[in-house]
């Protein structure tokens, strides 16, 4: 291994810009005559708008325009959609209601647009939306997801709020397993509403070019040309080829800036339509009112076990809530993200999973970091180590005995794992956990007054997705391959335009410590470009841990073509057959002899083609590839959480935190565990002392940072990561994939270990110290009431 | 409108401003230093500390008018254009301290403050809890602890050493 090559710890390359405050974040971008959109947003959950007035606004100073949803409508801009289909189970469509950018006729959740007032600066803008009076007649909102059925009606093509009525999996088989069950463990579980809160808010700044007809849009996207696609297609606002769209720097997404959103739409629109670039950029509340949430489900779940500790059946009903309106990729995360993943490590001969998604008056949700693959590791490691307590079996022990032991593995629910060694990851997780010594510190916590808790989590997620057949069997309305072209200049060094998107995982290094080993070329001849539709071909973008298994594939796919070429050129160079030229280290010999040819100097001959004619080999040396996965991949590994309740407070100290992944091949180690650490802390964040919480009237009570938790460093431990590699063999690197597998892990992992310090499983998510403190007075006199939690 | 006037990064500057316009504001707008960034509107995230008069200030937090005639240092005051950087920004490079950046300029910042204040010996449980005012959602703080450490040690070795306020 070199020190920039596969494997290294490279110092990342993108870091100069960040650690300088010379990045370029959509916010840091202006345009001359820029001009500033603010939104008069709704603040009722649900209400009839009865007339808008936009006169006195008009006449404020600086403002340009005040724009509504007629004005929208008017000018024929479409809605945005959902590009997932899902069907229910009496096979009728899901009811994808209509979403405007800008709300006309009835609003469906606080923050909904309603105008958009367009001003000279910030602060006139924010002046003129004061202004702009809206009369609205209000309706009952529905907000509590478990009674959303049968609430008021909020979409008329969608009756009892039911968007879809999924199920996954032989639900006879399942019941017939359950029949013979010697023990059944049911659990009813909340998977926390979570707010993704990037630290970047999103923005958008739209420029129109009346001299050429052309739309450019800045934009805070995962995904620059699916936003692209989305928006001149769908929402109809240009042809494709006029529209560009640039994601620069962005502070982060998880997932919440792979979506198109109202604003991008409307900025374009207003730039079009007043003739100057307008620019838009979220403050902190009006992300907590307009970004995509996460997670949100209620499920009922059950594990039938026979009397030697063998699962039989799993068997689920989640209720899903998307929200007042169907995002992006919606209909996805609760479904084939979600109940895809029910077996988890384990060999469960039966599965059946039902999902029913409906509409709330709250703002839509959709994919959060792991994206369903938390919900169903939190439904299966519960249930598991719940199952193991009934049991009076030790919980690594009953995962033992289920573990899936022999390759490849096709579940009761689509996925077929390809490979792994479950208890080598548990088993070295448990050595760096010392599990053994644990007994020994519980008690000399408790002498301390301390209650020590371990849970475990070994979880197991399908990610790098995906092959194009298979989703789109499934519904999706796009593939999910990827891009990559590779270019050589003539001076030899190189550029690879990726489909892929950086928004902190590394790229710029990562893709450059590849192509830098294959070609034998130093890492800073390398650059990697993404982020410009008109710069980069069609790519599908980053999020689902894919840019390593399936952008860096089609990198490999585009260098091996690189190679076969430049072979070619050698070949005429050194007045030998193709055949017989080699490349290695950046060489090119004619087998067998000592004539070579240095990179840089066939690099240069391509271009210069003195060699070779162009009839028989074109000049230049650049080569492009659309890389479709074969498989999904699986990382999976062992989680291993530690922590210590203050019985007097309900307080929780982490105290020690163990992962050991397997993710396959691995670029680059720094970085690798640096996604694990940050899954881990938002996984954490979930477990312990983040949600969103609407009250009775959809107001949203958590909309600021001050009212939601995030985690900081005092509530977060170091935590101590190991790898295992059993390489994917989906694709030519063999990566699975690391991005989204801490979040995924971690919520279980810390429940079962606060549930096992203080002795109930009473214990919802987040497991604030208010909560475990409930709990435990639970625990010391069960007829005691526990306090409802806040709101 | 009320002009102001104030030295950045060793520059003096002025400009025009309302009575509301924050710092940052006229940090990143008046004065094109985009650098300071703003990721909350109720002060917590530190994306927008910057150093007002030699000690941490959240720039969103602040009234431009406020810092008529102070010294402002903001992340771009750091190191000279082409010259060496300064150990703690190295720090964060070296030890994978950042991955979106967003927060980092505000956690470069706020370290050379705990620094200012505790010393350039910073042990773990200390650099958490002085993090209580900058909040990043990519790394989970890891490695920002250890960059921090790192940084704190080296500004020591290399001369920058403030002795502990505190």
């Amino acid at each position: 291994m070199s020190a920039t090559g596969i494997g290294a710890a490279v110092r990342r390359k993108e870091d100069f810009r960040f650690i300088t405050g010379k990045g370029q974040y959509t916010d840091d971008v202006t345009r001359p005559g820029e001009c500033r959109a603010v939104f008069v947003r709704s603040p009722h959950a649900h209400a009839n708008i009865k007339s808008i007035d936009t006169s006195e606004a008009k006449a404020m100073p600086g403002v340009l325009a005040v724009l509504t949803g007629a004005d929208l409508a008017n000018d024929k801009i479409g809605s945005l959609i959902c590009g997932w289909m899902i069907h229910s189970k009496d096979g009728t469509p899901m009811k994808m209601a209509p979403h405007p950018a800008i709300a006309a006729g009835k609003v469906n959740h606080v923050g909904d647009a309603v105008a958009v007032v367009i001003a000279a600066t910030q602060a006139q803008g924010r002046d003129a939306a004061e202004k702009v009076n809206v009369e609205y007649e209000p309706l009952t909102p529905v907000i509590d997801l478990a009674q959303a059925k049968s609430g008021q009606q909020i979409h008329a093509l969608a009756p009892n709020n039911t968007i879809y009525e999924w199920s996954i999996g032989d639900a006879r088989a399942t019941e017939a397993a359950f029949a013979k069950a010697k023990h059944v463990t049911t659990l009813d579980i909340v998977n926390n509403r979570l707010a993704p809160n990037a630290i970047e808010p999103r923005a958008a700044l739209a420029e129109y070019d009346a001299g050429t007809d052309q739309l450019t849009l800045w934009n805070t996207s995962q995904n620059p040309h699916v936003a692209r696609l989305v928006i001149a297609a769908f929402v109809g606002m240009a042809p494709e080829h006029k529209l560009r769209v640039i994601a620069p720097d962005v502070g982060g997404g998880f997932g919440s800036k792979i979506f198109i959103y109202p604003e991008e739409v409307v900025c374009l629109w207003a730039a079009r339509k007043i003739g100057r670039p307008v620019k838009w950029t979220a403050d902190r509340s009006e992300a907590f009112l307009t970004d995509a949430h996460g997670r949100d489900h209620i499920t009922h779940a059950e594990l039938a076990l026979d009397e030697h500790g063998k699962i039989l059946a799993l068997r689920a009903h989640t209720i899903a809530n998307l929200g007042a309106y169907m995002s992006t990729f919606s209909s996805s995360v609760p479904t084939y993200l979600y109940a895809t993943l029910l077996s988890g490590q384990y060999d469960i001969p039966q599965i059946y999973c039902e999902v029913d998604a409906v509409y709330t008056n709250t703002v839509p949700v959709d994919a959060y970091r792991g994206a369903g693959r938390p919900e169903a590791t939190f439904v299966v490691e519960r249930l598991v180590e719940v199952a193991a307590r009934e049991l009076g079996l030790d919980p690594t022990e009953l995962r033992k005995r289920n573990f899936i032991k022999s390759f490849p593995h096709q579940t009761p629910v689509i996925m077929a794992y390809d490979g792994g060694d479950y208890n080598a990851s548990l088993k070295k997780a448990m050595e760096i956990a010392d599990v053994k010594g644990f007994n020994k510190r519980k008690r000399e916590a408790a002498r301390r007054g301390k209650l020590r808790g371990l849970g475990y989590s070994t979880y197991i997620e399908a990610c790098g997705i995906a092959p194009s057949q298979a989703v789109g069997s499934l519904g999706a309305g796009v593939g999910l391959w990827e891009s990559a072209e590779v270019r050589v200049n003539p001076t030899g060094s190189v550029e690879v335009l990726t489909g892929s998107h950086a928004h902190g995982q590394g790229h710029e290094t990562t893709f450059a410590q590849l192509v830098s080993e294959r070609l034998g070329i130093p890492f800073e001849n390398v650059s990697i470009v993404h982020g410009d539709t008109d710069k980069v071909q069609f790519g599908m973008g980053t999020y689902g841990s894919r840019s390593g298994a399936v952008g860096m594939s089609a990198i490999v796919k585009a260098l091996d073509k690189i190679e076969a070429k430049a072979k070619k050129v050698a070949s005429h160079m050194l007045e030998a057959a193709e055949g017989d030229i080699e490349f290695k280290d950046g060489k090119f010999t004619v087998a067998g002899t000592d004539k070579t040819a240095a990179w840089g100097d066939v690099a240069l001959n391509a271009y210069v083609a003195h060699k070779f004619s162009g009839q028989d080999l074109e000049p230049g040396l650049k080569e492009t590839s659309f890389y479709d996965p074969t498989n999904f991949t699986f990382p999976a590994g062992c989680h291993i959480c530690e922590l210590e309740v203050d019985a007097e407070t309900g307080k929780t100290e982490i105290v020690k935190w163990t992962a050991v992944d397997d993710f396959g091949t691995v670029i680059n180690p720094m970085i690798v565990e640096g996604q694990v650490h940050g899954g881990i802390a938002q996984g954490v964040g979930q477990a312990m002392l983040e949600r969103v919480i609407y009250d009775k009237d959809g107001q949203l009570v958590t909309g600021s940072m001050m009212d939601y938790t995030m985690p900081r460093a005092h509530d977060l431990p170091s935590f101590t990561v190991g790898l295992t590699e059993t390489k994917s063999p989906s694709n030519p690197l063999g990566i699975k994939g690391c991005g989204e597998s801490g979040a995924i892990a971690a919520p279980a992992a810390v429940i079962n270990a606060l549930t096992d310090a203080i002795g109930t499983e009473q214990l919802a998510m987040p497991a604030t110290a208010n909560a475990v403190w409930s709990a435990l007075q639970h625990t010391r006199s069960p007829q005691a009431e526990i306090p409802p939690q806040a709101a | 409108m009320p002009a102001v006037s104030m030295t950045v990064n060793g520059k003096a500057v002025s400009g025009d401003v309302e009575a509301r316009t924050l710092l940052v504001q006229f940090l990143r707008e008046n004065l094109r230093l985009t650098g300071t960034h703003v990721g909350c509107d109720t002060s917590q995230c530190g994306a927008c500390v910057v150093h007002l008069d030699g000690i941490a200030a959240k720039s969103c937090t602040t009234l431009a008018l406020q810092c008529e005639g102070a010294n402002i240092t903001t992340i771009e005051g750091l190191a000279e254009q082409g010259g060496p950087l300064h150990p703690m920004q190295e720090a964060f490079r070296d030890n994978h301290g950042l991955q979106c950046g967003f927060c980092t300029p505000g956690m470069i910042m706020a370290a050379l403050d705990i620094v200012r204040r505790k010393g350039n010996d910073l042990d773990e449980h200390t650099i958490r809890e002085q993090l209580d005012g900058n909040i990043c959602r990519c790394t989970g703080y890891h490695n920002i602890v250890k960059a921090i450490k790192a940084g704190a040690k080296a500004m020591g070795e290399s001369g920058g050493v403030r002795q502990a306020a505190e």
